[in-house]
């Protein structure tokens, strides 16, 4: 399943679908990391309002994305976690810790700009 | 009306008088004895049971006349269930009774030890009239005990299910006191917290905030808890879950109003406090939201 991923100036916006496999998620992982590469951009948004199940696998995967995108000097912020998914995340201890989140993409892009602007 | 007929041998036994008492009457022919010398003696037995129950101090959050219109109809229902052996009605007449006695404020044990009064009276005033035939006696007592037991059981038994039930529908009504969460500033929460928190209540309360923070896009929550006494270690976890979860919306948490009890529990369960922005009371907290939201606030003339 292809995830689009817009580019928005020196951010990328991925939204994820649904139902991703896990197969998707590994392809995503390197996909996204490259994307950062040819762009040079400075931060990723993955966007997951669509997904109602968060399980262990994708959970870890988004970690890894962000490590991998950290190492290229760049910032990952999740967003759109829906109330029930985050619910039943915390339950299965699956926190995200260390990555960024923001209730949507419009927060997600108002914290970057904040970040940015305390870093440039 | 079936009589259980001798099975030895009776060639030469006949004659014999001794035969007579090994002749077994029916178990509900002995029952209806035994009912009838209940029914005819009513007055006397109530009025010796009404009297134990007293001296044993049982039931005293009701009157005399309470405790006898109690005792009386107790007294004919024991009576008819001995009888017809129908439980279905006596287990009807206890939760009838514990519907009415229970916000009374009278106990379990007090129940259980007034219907076993009854018993004993009972029994005793069968010891009295069979004295003199140890054998019938022995059958009566065959016939009355088993029956006498499972009336004490369903009698409690009716007891405990009515206070079970009234139990979960005060529990219901608690869980469905709703807990609002409250915006006292753009982006800001406010959720008080009050009274006692199960697990369940516990729940509502963090699906309740998740929702309001999503529907309010706040970024600061401050959770109260000045009013929750005590905490156990399934609430406190489940408060670290509700930080986590709001996290996960972009949300920031602030705990205030901890007890030192509560400070104690989740010290003592290990709870990573670096996870958890707590503050003293609730002006403090809503003063470092505010600042975390970039708002200062100043004063600019004395209060009218």
């Amino acid at each position: 399943m292809e995830v689009p991923i817009l580019k928005q100036g020196a951010v990328l916006i991925a939204t994820f679908q649904a139902a991703l496999s896990d197969a998707d998620l590994n392809h995503l992982r390197m996909g996204l990391v490259q994307q950062v590469v040819k762009f040079r951009s400075r931060a990723v948004i993955v966007d997951v309002t669509a997904m109602d199940v968060m399980d262990s696998f994708a959970s870890r995967t988004l970690r890894e994305i962000a490590h991998m995108i950290r190492l290229r000097g760049a910032e990952t912020v999740i967003v759109g976690i829906q109330p029930e998914v985050a619910f039943a995340m915390v339950q299965l201890g699956l926190t995200l810790e260390g990555v960024a989140t923001a209730l949507d993409l419009e927060e997600g892009l108002v914290y970057l700009t904040q970040k940015f602007k305390n870093t440039d | 009306m079936s009589k259980r007929e001798s099975t030895t041998k009776d060639s030469g036994t006949r004659s014999n008088p001794n035969v007579e008492l090994v002749r077994s009457e029916a178990p509900s022919e002995l029952l209806r004895e035994l009912v009838a010398h209940l029914r005819q003696n009513r007055t006397q037995l109530r009025e010796e049971w009404v009297v134990r129950i007293t001296e044993t101090r049982l039931l005293t959050a009701m009157t005399k006349e309470e405790i006898f219109a109690e005792a009386t109809s107790v007294y004919d229902s024991y009576v008819e269930a001995l009888e017809t052996e129908a439980f279905e009605a006596l287990q009807a007449y206890a939760r009838n009774l514990s519907e009415r006695i229970i916000p009374r404020g009278v106990e379990t044990h007090e129940v259980v030890g007034i219907v076993l009064l009854l018993r004993d009276v009972l029994a005793r005033s069968l010891f009295a009239k069979y004295q003199t035939d140890f054998k019938k006696l022995n059958r009566i007592l065959d016939a009355y005990e088993p029956a006498a037991n499972r009336i004490a059981n369903t009698v409690a038994v009716g007891f405990v299910q009515e206070r079970e039930r009234v139990i979960r529908q005060q529990q219901e009504a608690i869980r469905e006191l709703s807990t609002p969460v409250l915006q006292v500033r753009e982006r800001l929460l406010i959720l008080p917290i009050i009274g006692v928190i199960d697990p369940q209540r516990a729940r509502q309360l963090t699906e309740q905030l998740l929702r309001g923070i999503r529907t309010n896009r706040a970024k600061v929550v401050v959770i109260d808890i000045t009013g929750v006494a005590a905490m156990d270690l399934t609430v406190a976890n489940n408060l670290v879950q509700t930080v986590e979860a709001s996290r996960l919306l972009g949300a920031t948490v602030i705990v205030t109003g901890l007890s030192p009890e509560i400070a104690q529990t989740l010290v003592t369960i290990g709870v990573d406090l670096g996870k958890m922005n707590t503050v003293g009371d609730l002006q403090g907290g809503i003063e470092q939201a505010e600042r975390l939201l970039g708002y200062k606030v100043e004063k600019l003339a004395e209060p009218r």
